[in-house]
C-alpha cells in the first residue's frame, strides 16, 4: 500500500511535472514499476525508455506491458536488444534510417536520435489526444548512458529537450531514473544528478539505511515536493507490491 | 526435447512462458518451464538457475545463477581462488552436460580445461561418467553386461547404488587436488577464445570499444546464434545452456588500461561490452561467470559503473599475504566473501541473504562460504587492548567490502 505517498504521486496527474528518482546504494526499480503501472492505469499514453532490462522484466510484476503495447498505449524501447544492431553492426554501411542507439557506434551522435525516437512515440495525433491521457516518458536509467561514455552535457541536453517536447508543449509527465555515488568520485553521475536535482518538481531519493543492512526495512525513501517540505518514509519491498510507513515504525520494530 | 515456444518480441531469460496472462502484481504459475539437466526452477520466482559449480556460492546468491545473468567475481590479489571459483563453474558445466566457452588472454583456455578440478568420484560414480558422455553423444547402445543367470531378475538393475543420476542432481564437489580426466571433458561442447590468437592488440576506430572486446562479443553472438541458444531458430537437437567463462576482464591483457591508469584514455570500452553482453545473455540461454581484477582499476567510478552492468557481483579478498594471515582469529579461513549485489529479476524483491560478514575457506574437496563469526578470545593472556585492535581490524575489513555500519564505538562487556 502506497497511502501517503500515493497522495503525493496523484498530484501528478494534474501537473506537468519532470520527477527524478534517484537510488543510491540499493535498487529503486519498484519506483519505476510502481510509475508504470500508475500511468497506464491513468490512461496515459506512455514511453518507456527500458535501457536496462528485458521487456518481460519489467511485464512480468504484473503490469499488462504487452496489452498496453498492442492497443498503443505503450512504446516500449528495449535497449539491450538494439545495443547489439550497434555494437556488431552486419555491414560497414550507416543505416538508412537513424537508430536510437546510434552514439554506441558512432560517439559523436550524442542523443539526438534518442530524442527523436521520443517525441515521435509521444506526439499525439488526433485519435491519440481522444483516447489516452497526457503523455508521459519513463526512463529506466539514465546512468547508463554515462556508463556507456555519452557525454553527461549531451545528456542534460537529451533532457532539456524531453522537458520541453513531453512537460511544456503536451503538459505531460516525465519520470527519470539516475543512480547516485557520490562516495564513488563519478563526476560526471554528479553533475548530472544535481543538474537534474535542480530542474525535477518532484524527487524521490531512494537509499539503504545508514546503520547497514537490515531485511526488514530496506530502505528509506525521501520525498521531496518543490516549493514544499521533505516527507521521508522508509519501505519495505513485497512480492506485490510496496509498504511504506514512518521511520521507526516499521511492523519488525512494533 | 523439444519444447515449442512461441516467438515473442522481447523474450526474457528463460522464463519461457508460453502464454503471458498475468493480472497486477501476482505471481506467475510457472507453466512449461524448460527441463535442462543441472538447473532448477527458482523457488521465489520460477526463474530457471544453474550451479556455479561451488553450493555455498549458489545458496549466498540466491539458490543458484539465473540463466540469462551475468555474475561478476571481483578478483583477489593473487587471483588464486577467484580462477578456483571460475574452474568450478566450468567443470560443473562439463558434469551436467552444458556447453561452454572460456575466453581467456593470458592462459590458453586449453590449458584451463586440463587444469579444471576433478568430481568427487563417490558422488559422480565412474558409470555415471560414462553416461554423462553417452547422453552427449544420443548414443543408446547397450551396455555390455555379464548375462545374470540365476538372478536374472535383476539384471536390469542399475551397478551403482545411486539414487539420483548425477548431473540431474544440482551442484556438486570437486577435489582441487585432481585434475579432471580427459575422458569427461573430451566429449563437451567447447568454444575457446584466446585473445592472443584473434587479434593484434590496437584499437578499433568504429565505436571506441577496444577491437578484442568487439571480437569476444561476436564470437559469443556467432556461438549463441549458430548452436541455437537463442530463440531465434527452431532447434532440432535439445536445448542445452550456454555457459561462459571469462578470465580477468579489463586486465592489460585484453588491451584494456583502466587497470593501469587513473585517468585511462578509453574509459567506456568495458562497460559497452558489458552491456553488449547483458543484451545477448538476456536473449539467450545461457549463463556468464566474469573475473575482474579489481583491486587494480584505481578509478572507482569505472568499477562502480561495470558493478552496475553487471547483475550479481561478489568480492574475494583472500588473506594470503596481508597482515590478517597471521592474526590466529581468522586462521580457520582464507579469506572474506562480500556479496555486493543480487539481482532483482522479474519481481520487486530479491533473495536475501541474513548476514553479509561471509568468509570463505577452500578445503581439498569444498569450498566453503560460512557467516564470519570470531571465536570467543579464550586465552590466558586476553586483555582489554586486544579486543580493541580486533574489533577495529575487522571493521575495516567490513568496510572495505562497503556495506557495514559506520559507527567507531563498539561495545565492550
Amino acid at each position: 500500500s502506497f497511502s501517503a505517498p500515493n497522495s503525493i504521486i496523484s498530484l501528478l496527474h494534474n501537473l506537468s511535472n519532470c520527477v527524478l528518482l534517484s537510488e543510491s546504494k540499493t535498487d529503486g526499480s519498484f519506483l519505476i514499476h510502481h510509475f508504470l503501472s500508475f500511468f497506464l492505469k491513468g490512461t496515459c499514453k506512455v514511453c518507456f525508455l527500458g535501457l536496462v532490462q528485458s521487456f518481460s522484466h519489467y511485464s512480468t510484476v504484473g503490469i499488462n506491458m504487452l496489452q498496453a503495447r498492442e492497443k498503443g498505449q505503450l512504446v516500449f524501447f528495449e535497449g539491450l536488444r538494439n545495443s547489439l544492431d550497434m555494437l556488431l553492426p552486419e555491414s560497414d554501411a550507416s543505416d538508412a534510417e537513424p537508430q536510437p542507439l546510434s552514439f554506441l557506434r558512432w560517439p559523436s551522435t550524442d542523443l539526438r536520435n534518442l530524442f527523436d525516437f521520443v517525441n515521435s512515440s509521444l506526439s499525439q495525433s488526433e485519435n491519440d489526444m481522444s483516447r489516452w491521457a497526457s503523455p508521459v516518458l519513463l526512463i529506466d536509467d539514465l546512468s547508463v548512458l554515462l556508463s556507456l561514455g555519452v557525454n553527461p552535457t549531451a545528456v542534460l541536453d537529451f533532457i532539456h529537450y524531453c522537458r520541453m517536447a513531453v512537460c511544456s508543449k503536451q503538459q505531460g509527465n516525465m519520470v527519470t531514473l539516475v543512480h547516485n555515488e557520490d562516495d564513488l568520485g563519478d563526476e560526471d553521475c554528479d553533475l548530472v544528478l544535481h543538474a537534474l536535482t535542480h530542474q525535477s518538481s518532484l524527487i524521490l531519493q531512494v537509499h539503504g539505511l545508514n546503520t547497514g543492512y537490515c531485511r526488514d526495512v530496506h530502505g528509506q525513501d525521501k520525498f521531496q515536493l518543490k516549493r514544499d517540505h521533505t516527507h521521508v518514509f522508509q519501505y519495505k519491498v513485497h512480492d506485490k507490491g510496496v509498504s511504506f510507513f514512518a521511520p521507526g515504525t516499521s511492523s519488525a520494530v512494533l | 526435447m523439444a519444447i515449442p515456444v512461441q516467438s515473442m518480441t522481447g523474450i526474457s531469460n528463460a522464463r519461457l512462458n508460453v502464454e503471458m496472462n498475468t493480472t497486477s502484481f501476482q505471481k506467475k504459475s510457472r507453466s512449461k518451464l524448460l527441463s535442462i539437466p543441472g538447473t532448477r526452477p527458482s523457488f521465489q520466482n520460477g526463474q530457471l538457475l544453474v550451479s556455479t559449480g561451488t553450493t555455498s556460492l549458489d545458496y549466498v546468491i540466491g539458490g543458484g545463477l539465473a540463466v540469462g545473468t551475468l555474475l561478476l567475481i571481483e578478483e583477489d590479489v593473487f587471483d588464486s581462488y577467484s580462477h578456483m571459483l571460475l574452474k568450478y563453474f566450468l567443470a560443473e558445466g562439463i558434469v551436467c552436460s552444458h556447453s561452454f566457452l572460456i575466453a581467456s588472454a593470458g592462459e590458453h583456455p586449453d590449458d584451463i580445461l586440463q587444469g579444471l578440478p576433478a568430481p568427487v568420484l563417490d558422488d559422480v560414480p565412474k558409470d555415471e561418467i560414462g553416461k554423462i558422455n553417452q547422453r552427449r553423444e544420443n548414443d543408446v547402445s547397450e551396455e555390455s553386461q555379464d548375462s545374470m543367470k540365476i538372478a536374472w531378475r535383476y539384471q536390469n538393475q542399475p551397478k551403482v547404488q545411486t539414487v539420483l543420476a548425477a548431473s540431474s542432481r544440482f551442484g556438486h564437489y570437486y577435489d582441487a587436488s585432481k585434475q579432471m580426466s580427459a575422458e569427461t571433458f573430451e566429449s563437451a561442447e567447447y568454444y575457446p577464445f584466446y585473445l592472443p590468437a584473434e587479434v593484434h592488440l590496437k584499437y578499433s576506430v568504429s565505436s571506441n570499444i577496444h577491437i578484442g572486446y568487439i571480437k569476444l562479443l561476436r564470437f559469443i553472438q556467432g556461438v549463441i546464434h549458430k548452436e541455437g541458444f537463442d530463440r531465434a531458430c527452431p532447434q532440432s537437437k535439445t536445448r542445452n545452456i550456454l555457459r561462459i567463462g571469462i578470465h580477468s576482464l579489463g586486465s592489460v591483457l585484453w588491451g584494456d588500461d583502466i587497470c593501469c591508469k587513473d585517468d585511462p584514455l578509453y574509459a567506456y570500452s568495458l562497460t559497452k561490452f558489458l552491456y553488449g553482453l547483458r543484451g545477448l545473455l538476456r536473449t539467450s540461454l545461457s549463463v556468464c561467470m566474469v573475473t575482474v581484477p579489481s583491486h587494480l582499476i584505481q578509478n572507482k567510478a569505472i568499477m562502480g559503473r561495470v558493478t552496475n552492468l553487471c547483475d550479481t557481483v561478489i568480492g574475494i579478498k583472500s588473506f594470503n599475504g596481508s597482515e590478517k594471515d597471521a592474526n590466529d582469529l581468522y586462521k580457520d579461513y582464507h579469506g572474506l566473501v562480500c556479496v555486493k549485489k543480487i539481482p532483482y529479476l522479474n519481481s520487486l524483491i530479491c533473495e536475501l541473504p541474513d548476514t553479509r560478514d561471509l568468509a570463505f575457506k577452500l578445503k581439498r574437496k569444498q569450498f566453503t562460504i560460512e557467516r564470519l563469526h570470531l571465536p570467543p578470545d579464550l586465552s590466558d593472556t586476553v586483555s582489554r587492548l586486544n579486543k580493541q585492535d580486533l574489533a577495529e581490524s575487522s571493521k575495516l575489513l567490513r568496510m572495505g567490502c562497503g556495506a557495514a555500519a559506520t559507527g567507531k564505538k563498539h561495545l565492550d562487556f
